[in-house]
């Protein structure tokens, strides 16, 4: 496999403008966008309703969502339950059909791809699911997890399974030596990372996370961010990442699609979303999320701030003094 | 007069294959009269058995060491029968997910009624009604009169979270135990369940005892903050005090690493490089 790392190594990962900085995407035509949806639409039948004549009453899930996730970039999804995010996130993949309405990726419709078409679009697009434990097969170790996808494509494994899995492994940041362990025998971080392996086995160009680190711990949930910052930074890939936590969202998102009620109430840069929301019910969402008082912030990051710069010796002392009460 | 809630040197212990495992190990903390305390902390870090512990519901597999007074009676050295009857009187818990802890055959109204005729020997079902309406009306559940007699599923989760909240408080408890009572709502739906225990506490004067994983969440609700890791408690302060000036590293490290919403910072610091040191003193 070979990785596309370039010079993006700055952390604030300002987003060049799509194509030209993106030689993953060498087949990507101009400026098109990696993945385009159009219009998209899905109905479900209500339960209860209709019957041998008549059509069953539907209900809208999805009510004519159009988005772009260019290349490199993190689009994410955010909206309450029932919103349409996921539902969204399951047509972009194809892990279910719409209603109506298109999607193109990479200048290619794949809205009705089958076969050989399909095939290549399962690999060029992933998904990381919300629970590790029900999204990996409790019964399979790591290597078979994460050699599945490439067998599936009937493609080989480059270099052998065993060195495939743990190359991989060491590049989501778990120990090569467990490749035949099972998922239970992982944390829930961890079992995360192997879905987070599985993905990029097949070299995707969009990864789409559906509530992937929402289950964890906040000090798990910190690693799980960071690994896939870094992973975006060395593969070039793009995110289309599905959450309902908005501080989550401002940490991981180049642009934010809110939605409400099956529909995209309001779309645009990260930092022009959260600090001048132009729609209500972004307005609502962003003034419900809890938040530490911004004067106790301010005086711990001031005082962890003194602390770092009079080095640790302070810290180091304290330590001390704690180990021997 | 002592205070409403002691607890003293409480250690849970679960027997397990590879031996006895402390789940919670030498907490100690007082809750006044009409006060909140936050319990927060990470998966097994001991928070829920601590307020199963209180509530006289640790599993049959747990043991338990320490003392747990609530206004004065030592409900660790009382008999099941009589904690039992504290238990939903004095006492109440909500729990993260309102559904499982509704029966789906009955009324809310039902279940509300029964949970005060449980407690209040000689009311009749006309006056068990009556309080039903008016718990649920506390609560603020529009048209409580008709709601009442609606079941679990009629109820959407932020609204079933107040059914369990109406419940809990239709005996008029001195103390209410909340189990990550937001966890499982929506943002928008949290927010109004924040605001209804609150109110609930001013006007009432019940004391809370809200247990999280979600600092922020916390911070908005509390007076006092334990933060918990490996059943210890690792640090006790007042809020500002701890959200201002946390002490303890561990404390620390988790304020870093939670995702702020107003700013984008960095690399978020992880928490495995932090060892607690000391945490019980």
């Amino acid at each position: 496999m070979s990785t596309t790392s370039t010079g993006h190594s700055t952390e604030a990962e300002a987003v060049a403008p799509a194509a030209a900085s993106a030689p993953a995407a060498s087949t990507s035509r101009g400026a098109d966008p990696l993945l385009r949806a159009t219009d998209l639409v899905k109905e479900f039948a209500v339960p209860g309703t209709g019957g041998l004549l008549g059509r069953a009453d539907t209900f809208r899930a999805v009510d004519g969502v159009s988005l772009e996730v260019r290349a490199r970039e993190t689009l994410a999804l955010v909206g309450e339950s029932g919103s349409g995010k996921s539902t969204t996130a399951r047509i972009v993949a194809r892990l279910m059909d719409a209603t109506s309405g298109e999607i193109v990726f990479d200048g290619e419709p794949v809205t009705h791809a089958k076969g050989e078409r399909l095939r290549r679009f399962r690999s060029d697009v992933q998904v990381v699911f919300q629970d590790p434990y029900s999204s990996l097969n409790p019964r399979h170790t790591v290597e078979r997890i994460v050699t599945a996808p490439l067998l599936y494509q009937g493609r080989q494994v480059p270099g052998g399974t065993r060195a495939f899995t743990q190359q991989l492994m060491e590049r989501v940041g778990l120990d090569p030596d467990h490749h035949r362990r099972y998922p239970s025998q992982f944390s829930g971080g961890q079992a995360q990372r192997i879905g987070i392996a599985r993905a990029l086995a097949v070299s995707p160009r969009l990864v789409v996370c559906d509530e992937a680190v929402s289950a964890l711990d906040v000090s798990v949930q910190a690693q799980i961010i960071n690994l896939l910052r870094r992973l975006q930074r060395e593969e070039g890939f793009s995110y289309l990442f599905i959450a309902h936590d908005l501080a989550v969202v401002r940490q991981i998102a180049d642009r934010v699609a809110v939605m409400s009620k099956g529909r995209i109430v309001e779309q645009g840069e990260r930092d022009a979303v959260f600090d001048d929301p132009q729609h209500e019910y972004t307005r609502t969402l962003l003034s419900a999320v809890p938040r530490i008082r911004p004067e106790w912030e301010r005086a711990r990051r001031e005082a962890a701030a003194a602390r770092a710069a009079s080095g640790h010796a302070e810290e180091t002392a304290k330590q001390t003094e704690e180990e021997t009460t | 007069m002592s205070a409403l809630l002691e607890v003293e040197d409480l250690t849970v212990t679960f027997r397990t294959a590879h031996g006895p495992v402390d789940v919670v190990d030498g907490l100690s903390f007082t809750l006044e009269r009409g006060a909140s305390l936050g319990i927060v902390g990470e998966s097994g870090s001991g928070k829920s058995m601590t307020s199963l512990a209180v509530m006289g519901l640790l599993p049959p597999t747990a043991s338990l060491r320490g003392r747990v007074s609530l206004d004065g009676a030592e409900l660790t050295a009382l008999p099941e029968s009589k904690v039992r009857r504290l238990r939903g009187d004095r006492m109440a818990m909500i729990f993260q997910d309102p559904l499982s802890s509704l029966n789906p055959y009955y009324s809310v109204g039902m279940q509300i009624e029964e949970a005060y005729r449980a407690h209040r020997a000689g009311v009749t079902r006309r006056q068990a009604r009556k309080v039903a309406v008016e718990a649920m009306e506390r609560v603020h559940i529009a048209d409580a009169a008709r709601r009442v007699d609606h079941y679990p599923h009629q109820f959407s989760g932020g609204m079933r979270q107040r059914v369990m909240i109406a419940m809990a408080l239709s005996t008029e408890p001195d103390l209410l135990i909340a189990d990550e009572p937001t966890t499982a709502l929506d943002v928008t739906v949290q927010a109004q369940i924040l605001d209804l225990l609150q109110e609930v506490r001013r006007e009432t004067g019940t004391a809370l005892v809200l247990i999280s994983h979600d600092l922020a969440v916390v911070s908005e609700i509390a007076e006092d903050v334990v933060v918990m890791r490996h059943g210890l408690a690792v640090e006790q302060a007042p809020a500002e005090r701890l959200f201002s000036d946390p002490r303890h590293p561990y404390t620390r490290a988790l304020l870093d690493a939670v995702p702020r919403i107003d700013d984008e910072i960095g690399e978020l610091r992880a928490i495995d490089s932090i060892d607690v040191v000391g945490g019980k003193a």
